[in-house]
């Protein structure tokens, strides 16, 4: 199998997280789950850098992870829900991550969910952009 | 034996934890989600029910990618809560069911469906959150719980047709549980939503309300969809509809809705909830 990315690459914007994101991100989503215990993520945030050398991460990684550059993080196999835990220990809400992965300012893009969410038309599929 | 009485499905997601630690019910932008809750609690006291079967998505908490089970049963004396890094409360633990916990998994396997067995077991937010929205004032939880969890994180994920499959598969074995017990299932997550990529923020409210409606009386509609129809339709993690789909199949008498209520948004999900009352077969042949 291509993988599933292959077979979701007719979708726009998405990068699902497939046998091989998993075995590119391994690390980096181990780091991610670290921040689940507080003294860790007072390690994170007291040395971002010496604490990111614990990990067996690319340099692209953890520059990655330095950038907060969540759509980088994804292509690096990254996955959103271990990746959401980086934000949370900026103190940061789930939509101000959207927000930078969509590279819209995040009032304008909250103002977008309350308005129903990003519109299906268009954005359901690259082949069938009037669905 | 034991009863299934009905099924809640309901959202999960993480801010509603903090709404609830900061009291924001009645806040705008909170009470058209919160206001749907009343009803269903209302209908738990109803029912007074001994047992949650919950079906959900672990997001990392119990699991992780050394060791991801497509689908893992519960065999715990309690479910611990724990902190998954969002800053939400956790919860007090809940007690569990082994013996109808084993008797699921005996099943389950029995049907084909080799799960992973978990004698210790941590519960994240997709099982905590159901809880406090269900049993807001609750100084002890006032039932015990079998957690069933499907792989909704890294692929391959199981079919939709899969899922509503485990669903009716746990309902037989619950049903063929030797205990005056009354069991509701629980399926949570969802509905439209992604998170990720420049895709985030997708809903999808007209695909929602006809899986809300399908979900009653047509699931095997739901179970004709694949992976990529879900991500397409649903967005990337709107694919934790097959919780619902699952807790659907273990209903396995004559279905009616009791309460639905649709929200968009909560953060950047569309924010659903539904009762459905199930009326055994057996009891609908004995009336």
């Amino acid at each position: 199998m291509a993988g599933y990315n292959e077979a979701f690459r007719d979708i726009p914007g998405t990068t699902v997280f497939d046998a091989t994101q998993s075995r590119l991100g391994y690390h980096l989503n181990q780091f991610c789950m670290s921040l689940m215990k507080a003294e860790n993520r007072a390690a994170f945030k007291a040395d971002e850098r010496a604490y990111l050398e614990t990990f067996p991460m690319t340099p692209e990684q953890r520059q990655a992870v330095l950038d907060r550059d969540y759509n980088r993080m994804i292509a690096l196999g990254g996955n959103i829900y271990f990746l959401a835990k980086i934000g949370a220990t900026d103190g940061f809400s789930f939509q101000n991550l959207a927000s930078k992965m969509t590279g819209m300012p995040e009032d304008e893009y909250k103002a977008m969910m309350v308005a129903g969410g990003r519109p299906i038309r268009g954005n359901r599929s690259k082949s069938d952009k009037d669905s | 034996m034991a009863t299934i009485v009905g099924a809640i499905t309901t959202s999960h997601i993480p801010s509603i934890g903090k709404a609830i630690a900061r009291n924001l019910q009645q806040d705008p932008y909170w009470k058209p989600f919160f206001d749907g809750y009343p009803r269903a609690q209302e209908w738990l006291k109803e029912v007074r029910p001994d047992v949650v079967v919950a079906f959900y998505n672990d997001h990392g908490l119990n699991y992780f990618l050394d060791a991801l089970p497509t689908f893992g049963v519960g065999a715990a004396p309690e479910y611990r809560n724990a902190d998954e890094g969002w800053g939400i409360p956790t919860l007090a633990p809940i007690l569990g069911h082994q013996d109808l916990s084993w008797h699921v998994i005996e099943g389950l396997v029995d049907a084909d469906f080799d799960v992973t067995t978990c004698q210790q077991m941590l519960v994240d937010h997709a099982v905590s959150l159901p809880f406090a929205l269900l049993w807001p004032d609750a100084e002890a939880w006032p039932v015990r719980l079998v957690p069933i969890t499907i792989n909704t994180l890294q692929y391959p994920f199981p079919s939709p047709a899969r899922c509503l499959g485990l669903g009716q598969a746990v309902g037989r074995a619950i049903e063929s549980f030797d205990e005056d017990l009354r069991v509701v299932v629980f399926g949570t997550g969802g509905l439209s939503h992604q998170l990720d990529g420049t895709r985030a923020g997708h809903i999808n409210k007209p695909f929602d309300l006809m899986c809300m409606e399908k979900l009653v009386d047509d699931p095997q509609a739901l179970a004709r969809y694949s992976a990529l129809d879900l991500v397409r339709e649903a967005g990337a993690q709107g694919f934790e509809l097959v919780n619902w789909i699952a807790a659907r199949g273990a209903l396995t008498g004559a279905v009616s809705q009791v309460h639905s209520n649709y929200h968009i948004p909560i953060s950047n999900t569309a924010a659903g909830l539904m009762v459905l009352e199930n009326r055994p077969a057996a009891m609908a042949r004995a009336a």
